[in-house]
């Protein structure tokens, strides 16, 4: 059979015989690495662009058509030293980009504004202390307005857009006061320009919105960088599928390419990358990242496999029902819907503090007004008064005291290897008292090695570790892996469900099944892990027994000390049998377990928990899992988990240890701290200057100089949340 | 003070051509990799030649 990578499924047409491609790279991370791969590409001929982005790890590359297969580009990196994928940018990216760019536009703008309306400002400010005629002041507060409205009309957008929103779903959040505020205050100040009176507040009202701005556009750049990166490691998980072209031609093309009815070949160590029936083959298939059930399952015509399992031993063809994501078991979407209803009701940490904010504001403006008509003043006056006080608690800083935070924090947790999914997931993370794990895939590793190593002679192991080279079989993969073998024996047969053998100096060496090797006298010797496969070896006649396993995550016991010691409670909830579960939870001395649960039962152990006023954190990696991810307080993936659960979880953690998850809970404990005292220090800031405002005696100058400097203090304060991370562990 | 006349127009279009320029540097992706941009600044210049290609 003839087998060909096809990437023409990413390729573009980018203009006149040009083609284009982006490719995610991983590895990038200096100048150097950037000249050395741009050098690299451009010495193709017919390349015409290959440009680098750093702050994606991406490279985009442009060829003249006709000449050259994209393959070649990638194997051109990997000489490099780097590892790439064609990469597709998916729309939930393609908005988080548009979103950047429009705030960076509005903030643009809205700078521009403020630096000319404050250049008008000044001399009107000295000019009302000395000897400015009110012709030349009225000239400026004019021209002020002429650059402030059509700006704050642009780069208000955001705000205004999000107020309506709330204002239609009859909710508010802080955009409402915000929008509020902004209009009147531009609003007044025209009226009092047209009445040729001493303040006006273009300058103020222009200000809020470039610092709001600030802080509005770092929080998104902060979420479009992360969302960047998890759609590179996506693409680097390079998921292809062997789909068969002809009758005995099989082409390896993108799962984003295959569409329902085709029909994939799966060999035996792959993983099945889309939801489909067996049409024809035998084979054992692992599901445990479906099920988290480690036991592994026959498979013959007609069972349904779904992403995410493993094939063991045989060749499956399986006709596709669905490619990738889009279905799975009808009981976990189900469930999966319910949970995330659910979800949707938790209110954020700033829109509670706006729901108490703008009625509180918004009456004291309008008491103002009334107490200064009942005192005597006349009604322009006390509406003057009365907007001044609404411009003076517009909440700048408390608008910004959320999301600079949130950045920061974010940007740390970024640097610890978790990847932020949603927005208030720092929130929620922070109020966990209890971790449920899953086992299989969380707390220990998604893949296999040899737990016995040690025992086995080095020269003997080495042996086994090539002549596993030549097997399929994922157990084989990870003795091979765990030898470090680089080249296979010579002549190595392969006998399909039993094992490999080869003869090597006139000695037979054998490597699978017990039976296979003559070395079941050995099984019952050997402390028998329930999780455990056992492959034999024998070389002539010396016989060893390989244990191979799902290991634990090398710092699973230090990571569940320091939980322990922060007072949070521990349990894990796994698909798999008692046996396996027990292991687990006794090396880790996590004292609550419970074995075989469906993800029903895990979502009701959940709810149970809820009950008690518990705010649970969910960690776990299989599709069985995505449901209760979905029904925890906050949820949490490794980068290896099924899709599904991977886009429910609110994070997801990179790389092998565990120790993200305790660093991502003292970073989002140490930012909800500064949230909470961001939020003091704006209030206390309101309590200084209300008073000054109902007293009527604020100016212009005033107003401006307490914005930005309540503004800049809680920035400053934000900043402190950058090193929260990596403490404790 | 009739010297405002010519000022202040010259100094609003000042500032919209700066403001057009941030908005032409914005579309034509400058902001796109500001990490890269860094770097690229202080990047060595393409090698003159290929050097096996002299000895």
């Amino acid at each position: 059979m003839q087998v060909t990578r096809d990437f023409s499924h990413y390729v573009r047409a980018a203009g006149e015989g040009i083609k284009h491609i982006d490719l995610a790279v991983e590895g990038v991370h200096c100048a150097g690495c950037m000249a050395k791969i741009e050098r690299g590409l451009s010495a193709i001929p017919d390349v015409t662009l290959a440009r680098v982005n750093l702050t994606d790890r991406r490279v985009a590359l442009e060829w003249k058509a006709g000449t050259l297969d994209p393959v070649s580009f990638i194997d051109r990196l990997e000489e490099l030293g780097y590892k790439a994928y064609p990469y597709e940018t998916e729309s939930a990216e393609a908005a988080e980009v548009a979103e950047s760019r429009f705030l960076l536009r509005c903030l643009g703008v809205a700078a521009f504004a403020t630096m000319n309306v404050m250049m008008l400002s000044i001399p009107v400010w000295s000019g009302n202390l000395s000897d400015m005629l009110p012709e030349q002041r009225d000239f400026f507060h004019w021209l002020s307005a002429l650059i402030a409205l059509p700006a704050a009309a642009y780069a208000g957008q955001p705000f205004f857009r999000s107020a309506w929103r709330a204002l239609s779903n009859k909710t508010t959040n802080m955009d409402v006061p915000i929008s509020i505020g902004v209009t009147l205050a531009l609003g007044m100040s025209v009226v009092e320009t047209v009445n040729q009176a001493e303040h006006a507040y273009f300058d103020a009202a222009i200000m809020l919105l470039t610092f709001l701005l600030v802080g509005r556009f770092l929080d998104q750049n902060m979420r479009r960088r992360t969302r960047a990166v998890a759609g590179n490691l996506a693409a680097l998980k390079a998921e292809t599928a062997a789909k068969f072209v002809g009758p005995d031609e099989i082409s390896q093309v993108p799962v984003a390419a295959i569409h329902p009815g085709d029909i994939v070949l799966l060999r035996p160590g792959e993983r099945c990358a889309v939801d489909g029936t067996v049409i024809e083959g035998r084979s054992e298939i692992d599901q445990s990242l479906i099920t988290g059930e480690t036991l592994y399952v026959t498979a013959g015509q007609g069972t349904p496999v779904y992403a995410g399992s493993m094939n063991i031993s045989g060749t499956l063809r399986v006709r596709v029902s669905a490619a990738s994501e889009a279905t799975l078991l009808a009981e976990i979407t189900r469930l999966l819907d319910n949970a995330l209803q659910a979800r949707s009701r938790y209110m954020r940490l700033a829109d509670r503090a706006s729901r108490l904010y703008a009625p509180v504001v918004h009456a004291t403006a309008l008491i103002t007004i009334l107490g200064w008509v009942a005192v005597g003043a006349s009604w322009h006056d006390a509406i003057v008064t009365g907007v001044a006080v609404l411009i003076i608690t517009c909440p700048c800083a408390l608008g910004l005291a959320i999301p600079t935070v949130q950045t920061v924090a974010s940007g740390a947790m970024f640097r610890a290897g978790v990847l932020l999914n949603s927005g208030d997931a720092i929130e929620r993370l922070a109020e966990a008292d209890h971790v449920i794990f899953d086992k299989t895939g969380t707390l220990t590793l998604p893949d296999l090695e040899v737990t016995n190593a040690a025992d086995i002679p080095a020269d003997i192991f080495d042996l086994a570790g090539r002549l596993a080279l030549s097997s399929h079989h994922p157990v084989a993969a990870a003795v091979a892996q765990a030898a470090g073998a680089k080249s296979p024996i010579v002549g190595a047969v392969e006998e399909a469900g039993h094992g490999v053998r080869a003869t090597v100096d006139g000695i037979e060496l054998r490597l699978g099944r017990p039976s296979f090797c003559g070395a079941e006298a050995l099984i019952s010797s050997v402390t028998l892990d329930p999780e455990a496969s056992i492959v034999a070896f024998s070389k002539d006649s010396e016989k060893f027994v390989l244990s191979v396993r799902q290991g634990l995550r090398p710092d699973a016991q230090a990571v569940i000390a320091a939980l322990k010691a922060r007072n949070i409670g521990i349990e894990i909830l796994s698909g798999d049998r008692e046996p396996a579960v027990i292991a687990a939870a006794h090396a880790l001395s996590i004292a609550e377990w419970r074995a075989g649960v469906t993800p029903a039962d895990k979502i009701a152990r959940i709810e149970e928990l809820k009950r008690r006023g518990v705010k649970v954190l969910m960690v776990g990696d299989g599709m069985n899992d995505a449901p209760s991810l979905a029904a925890a307080h906050v949820s949490m993936s490794p980068i290896s988990a099924a899709h599904l659960s991977q886009a429910t979880a609110d994070l997801v953690f990179l790389g092998r240890p565990l120790a993200p998850v305790v660093a991502a809970i003292d970073s989002a404990r140490k930012a909800l701290h500064l949230m909470r005292q961001n939020l003091w220090l704006a209030i206390g800031y309101n309590v200084l200057a209300v008073p000054v405002a109902i007293s009527g005696v604020v100016t212009p100058l005033i107003a401006a100089a307490a914005m930005s400097g309540s503004s800049i203090l809680v920035m400053l304060n934000s900043l402190r949340a950058r090193n929260a991370s990596r403490e404790g562990l | 003070m009739e010297i405002l006349v010519i000022l202040v127009p010259l100094a609003l279009m000042l500032g919209l051509a700066g403001l057009a320029g941030f908005l032409w540097s914005l579309r034509s992706g400058q902001y796109d990799d500001l990490d890269g941009a860094a770097w690229r600044a202080i990047a060595d210049d393409e090698p003159p030649q290929e050097a096996p290609a002299k000895r």
